[in-house]
């Protein structure tokens, strides 16, 4: 066993053993069952505490900490309603595969399973929401346990875990290990480097492609700023067209020549188009979701396709594969660039009838929209956002909905780790608070989230947790008084009976922003709109953006639910009949 | 929703299931700690699969292992999610599709057996009859006063199966099964 052990209650443990993985801030909100540790950072200066106002922004915050660094997030509730509050952002984390090591407090182990106040069963209730979780009972296992948690929620597949620790564990004194750098665990061993055989395959694949195509995904941001670099060499050296998820943008610069923008239900028409007509898809990091594949059974129905993925149960989960690769993306990138320069391989003449397929499909504009010069159109807000913002350091967070998908269709990513969004989950309320946590992070950086006008009110309270702890976030929101995907939906779906999609009573969003101490813009003129936004990006405080866009924009193009990749719905195709019929009977019953 | 509207299994699966399910036995060898047997089975709720028998018991005491014996029924996509999800479980060391293995051992299938106890009452013919069989199906007494017997009976499912049915109009009172313990032949381990 490396490394000294010392005697200290469990509660020093709690902070001895976050300084020993590195950490510098927590999210957290105390309450009964973590006083002791509360006590500890009270006395200490290493670790800043970033007091929340809602656990589930704890979660959100830590999500959007660790997606924008790289580093673990780290969480600090009670018991009770304390944990059962950051369950949402622990399903959220574990979907979109961030690493968040979240502790919480519990009753003493005489009271668990008394139903004593504020107990609940933790570690049952996210059992099925974490990569995996524990109840210390034992102080002397306590060091050991959070360490081996760090290791597990930041290695493979990132996800999120819980250490649950009752009180009198954090009372109780006994024996610190310090982080040992041989693991002890025999279970749980990723497996980090590819296959060669099958990568040496793939590149043969790859090599002898007419109609190829790189669908991206998370997993190479995931995999560290390395792997973007090496998918930007592997995309310029074979010189195929890439699209990515709504995770994975930025891991290939929008900029790009062969970028093709986002794939899937609110995809461009050239991504959709190539991956339904593509001869060979080489997917990497990326996990076949139901919203990037629409209909299985008209998928990409000629490709061979190859999947690089750390997961081994999403290989072969939704879409079987050619070849599966199992490994972390960086390094097997790192060996399919390094095969690829060995097979000299330079000849790019037999892509050239795909791309100008692709040209064509790319001339179709399925961004296009209508401009306005009376109201802001969402997309334009969007546009306009984008230009004064794109030179600057700036993070993007998103909440659930329409705005969502306009900013993925139109804020273009050059960087990796620059775009926060909720993808597998989809949670309204997760940008505010994941904004937070980005710039806590990163103090100086422009950190905006843009917002619906629905779904900033989830989370909503954490403007007092901003504005306290000084984190100038900017919330951008596009209000078109609507939950307007779900209004879209109510369209496409149910004859446009707009069934409590309604937002009634808005709050005045410049005053909610004045009584938490912020500051509140309203623009509702496309003309005033640069100069709106230049003040909110000068203001070196919190700022709630209230912009007023057109209260019935559709977001396209769509695939409807039940069609295929080359089935889209166009937006100057989208009459309001198309859109009524655009969804049958079966398509009417998916999500 | 309606109903009528509703695919079959996924909402995105939208064409109809054509493989045909298999049982499959799976032995999975985990740390015995707290929680890591709600851990398998809330794996196999939470994704909608089959358990059709469950056994489990440490079997390795000084390296605190258990092995798990699930016997499952799904279509061959499915059964290789339900290996790598379980694989996932960080608790879980190995998973091996006993099935699998006995066929490419060149067995027809992995070796299983189950106990079970079988409480009868009765008296006359009823009873003489119940011992004859148990006698016959080489079951055990292990408790018995004049009015019933309690047996013991191990074997395939087929035969427990076989002699539960036998029993219940000779007075079955009640019936304890353990689930499928199962290994492959030959000399090889797990």
């Amino acid at each position: 066993m490396a490394g000294k052990q010392m005697e200290m209650t469990g509660a020093e443990m709690v902070l001895q053993a976050l300084r020993d993985n590195g950490v510098e801030h927590i999210f957290g909100y105390p309450g009964g069952a973590v006083l002791p540790i509360y006590d500890e950072l009270h006395q200490q200066e290493d670790i800043e505490h970033i007091l929340v106002r809602h656990e589930q922004g704890a979660g959100h915050m830590a999500e959007g900490y660790a997606r924008s660094t790289g580093k673990p997030g780290v969480v600090l509730v009670t018991s009770g309603p304390g944990a059962t509050n950051v369950v949402t952002a622990l399903q959220d984390a574990l979907m979109d595969s961030i690493p968040i090591v979240c502790l919480t407090g519990q009753v003493p182990t005489s009271l668990i399973g008394s139903d004593a106040f504020q107990e609940c069963d933790t570690v049952g209730i996210t059992r099925p929401c974490t990569k995996h979780n524990w109840l210390v009972k034992d102080v002397n296992q306590l060091s050991r346990v959070i360490h081996e948690a760090f290791r597990i929620a930041t290695t493979g597949r990132p996800g999120p875990v819980v250490v649950d620790i009752p009180k009198d564990v954090q009372f109780a004194t006994g024996l610190y290990t310090p982080p040992s750098p041989v693991i002890e665990q025999k279970s749980y061993q990723p497996k980090v480097s590819g296959d060669l055989d099958k990568i040496r395959e793939a590149i043969e694949l790859m090599a002898t492609a007419k109609r190829p195509i790189i669908y991206s995904g998370g997993g190479v941001v995931n995999s560290g700023p390395e792997a973007s670099q090496l998918l930007r060499e592997l995309v310029e050296l074979t010189g195929f067209p890439i699209t990515s998820t709504l995770m994975g943008l930025g891991a290939y610069p929008a900029s790009g020549k062969n970028w093709m923008g986002m794939l899937g239900m609110h995809g461009t028409y050239e991504a959709n188009m190539a991956m339904h007509d593509c001869d060979v898809m080489v997917c990497i990091g990326a996990r076949f979701d139901d919203r990037i594949t629409g209909r299985l059974d008209a998928f990409s129905p000629n490709s061979k396709r190859i999947h690089i993925d750390i997961d081994p149960s999403s290989i072969n989960k939704i879409v079987r594969t050619d070849i599966g690769i199992l490994g972390d993306v960086g390094h097997v990138l790192e060996d399919m660039v390094r095969l690829w320069r060995a097979s000299k391989k330079t000849d790019r003449s037999q892509l050239a009838d795909w791309w100008t397929q692709i040209s064509k499909w790319r001339g179709r504009n399925s961004l296009a929209y209508a401009a306005n010069s009376d109201v802001i159109m969402p997309q334009y807000a969007i546009q306009r956002l984008y230009e004064l913002t794109k030179d600057r350091d700036t993070y993007i967070t998103t909440e659930v909905g329409q705005h969502q998908m306009w900013a993925a269709q139109f804020y273009g990513f050059e960087e990796p780790n620059r775009w926060m969004t909720s993808g597998g989950l989809g949670t309204m309320g997760y940008g505010f608070p994941a904004a937070i946590g980005v710039q806590v992070a990163h103090r100086d950086s422009l950190v905006i989230d843009i917002a619906g006008d629905a779904s900033i009110q989830m989370c909503i309270q954490e403007m007092s947790c901003a504005v306290q702890h000084e984190l100038p976030v900017k919330i951008f929101i596009l209000n078109n008084q609507y939950m307007g995907m779900v209004r879209q939906w109510q369209q496409l779906l149910h004859g446009n009976r707009l069934s409590h999609s309604y937002t009634e009573s808005m709050p005045d969003f410049i005053k909610l922003a004045e009584a938490y101490g912020g500051v509140g813009i309203r623009c509702d003129k496309p003309g005033d709109l640069d100069d709106a936004i230049q003040t909110m990006i000068d203001t070196p405080r919190p700022v709630i953006f209230d912009c007023r866009v057109a209260s019935l924009a559709n977001c396209f193009p769509m695939i409807p639910s039940g069609k295929a990749h080359n089935d889209m719905l166009l937006p100057d195709e989208a009459t309001d009949e198309a859109v009524a019929n655009a969804i049958d009977a079966k398509g009417r019953a998916l999500v | 929703m309606n109903a009528q509207h509703q695919p079959t299994g996924s909402a995105y699966f939208m064409t109809a299931e054509t493989a045909r399910p298999e049982t499959h036995t799976l032995s999975v060898l985990v740390d015995n700690e707290p929680g890591v047997l709600a851990r398998v089975i809330g794996l196999f709720s939470g994704r909608g699969y089959n358990i059709e028998s469950l056994t489990v018991s440490e079997t390795e005491h000084e390296a605190h292992l258990s092995r798990i014996t699930i016997v499952t029924t799904a279509t061959p996509n499915v059964l290789e999610q339900v290996k790598s999800q379980l694989e996932r479980i960080v608790p879980v060391h190995r998973v091996v599709d006993l099935t699998v293995r006995s066929s490419e051992l060149g067995h027809d299938k992995p070796l299983e057996r189950e106990l079970a106890l079988v409480k009868v009452t009765g008296t006359g013919e009823d009873r003489v009859e119940a011992l004859r069989l148990a006698d016959a199906f080489r079951a055990q007494v292990i408790d018995a006063n004049t009015e019933h017997f309690i047996f013991e009976i191990t074997g395939r499912v087929s035969k427990i199966e076989q002699f539960i049915s036998i029993m219940k109009p000779l007075g079955l009172v009640e019936i304890c099964r353990t689930g499928i313990a199962a290994m492959n032949r030959g000399p090889q381990g797990m």
